[in-house]
């Protein structure tokens, strides 16, 4: 077995995912690149991979989400950017974790609104979110039913 | 600011919302660069080691599959670790293989075993629900010591 050595001991890596319709993922990249210091930042389709120490990154982080409070989402990621790991470059197809990205960029919209219409609101006011109805397991009569109508 | 786990661990809203309103956010990421960071034998792509599943035993027995174990060996000490949860019921997100479901099983039933605040709630569905979904994390998030 081979001797592992971490490329980037001591170090954060954040996603800075940018659902705005007045600011592009290019835009918040100039930024960053403004107040990096030191700072990895890497640009892709939905916004930014930020790698660094953890205060740096915070402090960068803090400055480009200015620019859209509402519609710039971040979260932790274990790798560093490009790693070969994980990243398509090298692996072909999309990044395993980009799915999960993908299906809540579907639901930011509603979170961005959520987060606007709540910024001064009583939250006493708002009614508590319906809650779905419990899983209705398959019982075992329904079951039989089901085998008998197979066609044999 | 309090540890908070989140349901699903790689949720991108909920670890932005535990984060914008002043608390720590406890997900998958958080457990990988643990393991992506330490200097030991190579063992990619996560840098599981044969290891993991022994360390999983102090949350599923035995005879679960060790595909579990090694995975509750990620979630389990951050379960013990939290102050607080967020749990997103039938999110389509947390789809996967029969480990990573029974594995979302185990961790729900740890997380609602454990005598902490807790909240579940479902993927808002339109704008209405939105508001009530971002409100009630907001609340929680609040009444747990969070910002105003």
């Amino acid at each position: 077995m081979t001797e592992y050595k971490p490329a980037y001991p001591g170090t954060v890596t954040r996603y800075v995912v940018v659902e705005s319709y007045t600011v592009t993922p290019a835009d918040v990249a100039i930024r960053a690149y403004e107040v990096a210091k030191g700072v990895m930042i890497k640009e892709n389709c939905f916004g930014l991979i930020v790698m660094g120490k953890e205060e740096d990154v915070d402090r960068v982080i803090a400055e480009v989400r200015k620019m859209d409070p509402t519609h710039i989402f971040v979260k932790d990621r274990g790798f560093p950017p490009g790693d070969a790991r994980r990243c398509r470059a090298t692996l072909g197809g999309a990044r395993p974790g980009f799915h999960g990205i993908e299906f809540e960029m579907g639901i930011l919209p509603y979170i961005s609104n959520g987060l606007e219409k709540t910024e001064n609101l009583d939250l006493s006011a708002v009614p508590a979110p319906a809650q779905a109805a419990p899983e209705r397991r398959l019982d075992v009569y329904t079951l039989k039913k089901m085998i008998d109508a197979q066609e044999p | 600011m309090a540890k908070v786990f989140i349901y699903p661990a790689t949720s991108l809203i909920l670890s932005d919302m535990v984060t914008r309103f002043g608390h720590k956010p406890l997900g998958s990421a958080i457990a990988i660069r643990e393991r992506v960071q330490t200097p030991g034998l190579e063992s990619p792509p996560l840098q599981i080691t044969p290891e993991e599943p022994k360390k999983g035993l102090a949350w599923a027995a035995v005879e679960v599959p060790a595909g579990v174990r090694g995975r509750m060996s990620l979630y389990g000490p951050m379960v013990e670790e939290c102050d607080a949860a967020i749990i997103i019921n039938n999110a389509d997100l947390a789809f996967g293989c029969m480990g990573c479901a029974r594995t979302n099983e185990l961790v729900k039933f740890l997380l609602r075993q454990k005598k902490m605040p807790r909240l579940e709630l479902e993927y808002p569905k339109n704008e209405a629900e939105g508001v009530q979904f971002v409100a009630a994390i907001k609340k929680f998030l609040t009444e747990i010591g969070g910002k105003k």
